[in-house]
């Protein structure tokens, strides 16, 4: 297929919140800006369903500032690859083609991370993102009994949603402990608009057990989730359920930046001032460069846009506010960090690879993610590692592979370049 | 290892592992040492097919002595070796193609391999998504596929339980042979043994200067599960046509059925490419390639493509034997597309010469000796 937009100044990948800033602002100065997401949508996962049924301001500015800025914007659209130096090849439905923008722009989000214990691929649990995105697009939930449980602010969000659904939420139960959020609050005074959001949030949650501290160790059910069994440490608690939403914080999406030679800082893409990666014209903004929400995403969206298209100037003036969400983005890895207690609740009949059935034990003794990956074909089923991967650098302390060729499962066709069709 | 090992195999590829296995079988006690994980190299970038081939007596000797090995050894393969008794089914595109159906399947015939000859009807019927219109195909039922880094893990694993003094370190990387029958680990470590076995597939001239293997490297795509697109080893007979053969970079259709149901697609051939990256126009002729064959290919779900370096020699024969003039350094490699085929086999006459037994079939036309002469006629291909 002929590519319905060979160049353009800015290509941006992702339309959350870091992607929609960065198309906006480079649009609004004239350029040409090609937006993509691998959904229909707008807005990524955390401004998911805004688009058709606003109710969050933030989301209405942006989303109305990009629908005037001109950005060409097509969804269902993967970037699935290199076929040479700058020129990516794009995946849709139905066609693929290829494009070679002046500067590209990831913002790619991030996904929630699993930590397996006993019964958790039972059906009925689901990540917490992954259940409140459900909910969002109408999977019945009133009336149900759902426990609340994992790390991270994600949780409290997740359980005003579902309350708000109907779901009899019969507990919230959170890893990190009081002291940690503690600490963690009295650094939120940088950022009141946050502290209010918690207590919208908590306000929301009235009559909801709400636990700091506590942990899930077992999930019980015979064909589906009945129970779930939680501690303190010293304590244990069983709460019949329905339902479980349980993530445990957020991990970036690396893959493309990875493929794409973009040189990482721990779990984060390394970004510089501008936001530029370590490979010159490819730039990375939001959950990418370390988790810390949206204000982080929207604010490092713009300054990378603006770097990337060389208005230097309008810069400046975001850097303060970018480097206090940094900070913030420190704080919350630090406070919401899993403890060692939960990288040791998987049994050894546990299953840590939901795509090839590899369980804990069968993981244990090797060296590495590969000498694993080859010896018993953990992380190579459909999703590529995306669950297990994470997972298994926690438990096993193993480090990141290199990303194999397409980033996501791609059309055999997609992979043929446009040329050698002629 | 407390005392010197009688054997340092250099490589915990399927050649290394099945080496360290037979000689662990002829009672000798074995080093393993390789930088990376059991089957990591050139043996995880692999297909994994057991083929028997016909390109020369030679070849055909090694590669039917070591499918024979392969079938005594399957009642006890593990689960996750996946071995699949699917066949290979050459397929014929034309009249010219058919005639090297007829031609292949004398020899197979002539040697006591079972074959069945196709005709454009049969391809259809066996394989419904091979594009209409083949004149037809060959099936060799006997052939098989394996899943190769478990095949290896499984050889080394039976080499301890045979042999007991098998040891191996896979964080060794080895920088030298030093002397006779020593290595000198990148660490520093000198580790001193009987005799040193070279199974580095393509990195194998690090070790032995001079020896005429060159990397020529491959591009694989899995698929995700589609049980049934494919059911035999499908490989085309178009690349006798095609530049296979020859120097120029190449493609040619092979596709393999897991037993998962997954699809893994092939092949391509590269020489002077040192990189392990995917290169995109390459694997671009190879999948289009296989589209023309199998024309919805192209609808299939990828789910990962890499890359590989075969050890190749000048004459497509495997290198293994004795260095020249150094009886203590001896050579399991050069196999190009078919270590995991011929693997047992180089084994048992590696360890049949090594304890001065007379190997199942001739050790001639493998013996690195025969190198000696080749080097002085430049002519040869």
């Amino acid at each position: 297929m002929i590519s319905p937009m060979p160049e353009c100044d800015l290509l941006v990948v992702g339309a959350g919140p870091a992607g929609v800033a960065a198309a906006t602002v480079a649009a609004e100065r004239g350029r040409a800006v090609l937006l993509l997401d691998d959904t229909p949508w707008l807005g990524g996962q955390i401004w998911r369903g805004e688009q058709q049924k606003p109710t969050n301001a933030q989301a209405q500015t942006w989303l109305n500032r990009l629908a005037r800025s001109g950005v060409r914007i097509i969804g269902e659209a993967r970037m699935v690859g290199l076929e040479g130096p700058g020129r990516y090849v794009i995946e849709t439905p139905d066609h693929h083609w290829t494009i070679q923008p002046k500067a590209l722009v990831l913002a790619t989000g991030a996904r929630e991370l699993f930590l397996p214990f006993p019964g958790w691929t039972l059906p009925g649990i689901l990540g917490a993102g992954g259940l409140q995105t459900l909910v969002k697009t109408g999977w019945p939930i009133e009336g149900q009994r759902v426990v609340v449980a994992g790390s991270g602010p994600l949780l409290l969000a997740v359980a005003a949603g579902l309350k708000k659904a109907g779901a009899n939420v019969v507990g919230l139960f959170e890893q990190a402990s009081p002291a940690s959020l503690a600490r963690f609050g009295t650094q939120l005074i940088a950022h009141p608009d946050k502290i209010g959001q918690a207590f919208g949030l908590r306000r929301q949650l009235a009559g909801v057990p709400y636990k700091l501290g506590w942990w899930p160790v077992r999930a019980e059910g015979v064909n589906q989730v009945e129970r779930l069994v939680l501690t303190s440490g010293r304590q244990t608690l069983t709460v019949d359920c329905d339902a479980v939403a349980c993530g445990f914080g957020l991990v970036p999406s690396l893959e493309l930046p990875t493929l794409l030679g973009c040189l990482l800082d721990g779990e984060a893409v390394a970004v510089d001032a501008g936001q530029q990666t370590s490979v010159q014209g490819i730039f990375a903004a939001g959950e990418l460069t370390g988790i810390g929400g949206n204000d982080k995403a929207l604010v490092e969206g713009q300054v990378a846009s603006l770097t990337a298209i060389g208005e230097h100037a309008a810069v400046f003036p975001l850097h303060r506010s970018r480097n206090g969400w940094r900070n913030f983005a420190r704080a919350l890895g630090k406070t919401f960090k899993p403890r060692p207690e939960l990288l040791k609740l998987a049994e050894p009949q546990t299953i840590v690879c939901r795509c090839e059935d590899v369980t804990y034990s069968q993981l244990s003794g090797y060296t590495s993610w590969r000498d694993a990956k080859l010896q018993t074909r953990c992380g190579m089923g459909p999703c590529q590692g995306r669950i297990c991967g994470a997972a298994t650098r926690q438990l096993f302390g193993w480090g990141m592979e290199s990303v194999r060729p397409p980033v996501l499962a791609a059309r055999v066709a997609s992979l043929i370049p446009s040329d050698e069709r002629i | 290892m407390s005392q010197t090992p009688d054997v340092i195999v250099l490589g915990a590829g399927i050649v290394g592992a099945a080496c360290a296995r037979s000689c662990a079988q002829a009672g000798l006690s074995v080093l393993v040492l390789d930088r990376g994980p059991i089957g990591g190299g050139t043996t995880a970038a692999g297909m994994g097919h057991l083929v028997v081939m016909d390109d020369s007596e030679a070849q055909f000797a090694l590669t039917s002595r070591s499918c024979q090995l392969w079938q005594e050894l399957r009642a006890e393969l593990p689960e996750d070796v996946e071995y699949d008794n699917c066949g290979t089914l050459w397929v014929a595109a034309d009249d010219e193609e058919m005639a090297e159906v007829d031609r292949k399947a004398r020899f197979y015939q002539e040697r006591g391999v079972a074959v069945e000859i196709l005709d454009a009807a049969g391809v259809a019927s066996s394989e419904p998504e091979l594009r209409p219109g083949l004149a037809g195909g060959l099936r060799v039922p006997a052939d098989a596929v394996i899943y190769p880094p478990c095949a290896a893990a499984y050889l080394l694993a039976d080499a301890r339980r045979k042999g007991g003094r098998v040891e191996m370190d896979c964080n060794a990387g080895v920088a030298a042979i030093e002397g006779p029958g020593s290595v000198r680990l990148t660490s520093g470590r000198q580790i001193q043994g009987g005799i040193v076995v070279v199974a580095a597939g393509a990195l194998t001239p690090l070790l032995v200067p001079g020896l005429p293997i060159k990397k020529r490297k491959g591009h694989l795509v899995i698929t995700d599960r589609y049980p049934g697109f494919a059911h035999h080893q499908i490989v085309e007979l178009g690349y006798l046509k095609s530049a296979h053969a020859t120097q120029a970079d190449s493609v040619a259709f092979n596709i393999q059925p897991r037993k998962t149901g997954q699809m893994l697609i092939g092949s391509s051939r590269q020489y002077n490419a040192e990189g392990t990256e995917v290169e995109p126009h390459l694997l671009g002729r190879m999948l289009k390639r296989a589209e023309s064959y199998m024309p919805r290919i192209g609808q299939l779900s990828a789910l990962r493509v890499w890359t590989g370096h075969r050890a190749a020699t000048p004459d497509k024969l495997p290198i293994i034997g004795p260095v020249p003039g150094n009886d203590r350094t001896w050579i399991a490699s050069g196999h190009e597309g078919l270590g995991i085929t011929t693997s047992l086999a180089t084994a048992e006459i590696l360890v049949d010469r090594l304890m001065g037994r007379n190997p199942a079939i001739p050790a001639a036309p493998y013996d690195p000796a025969r190198f000696e002469h080749a080097a002085k006629e430049p002519t040869h291909a």
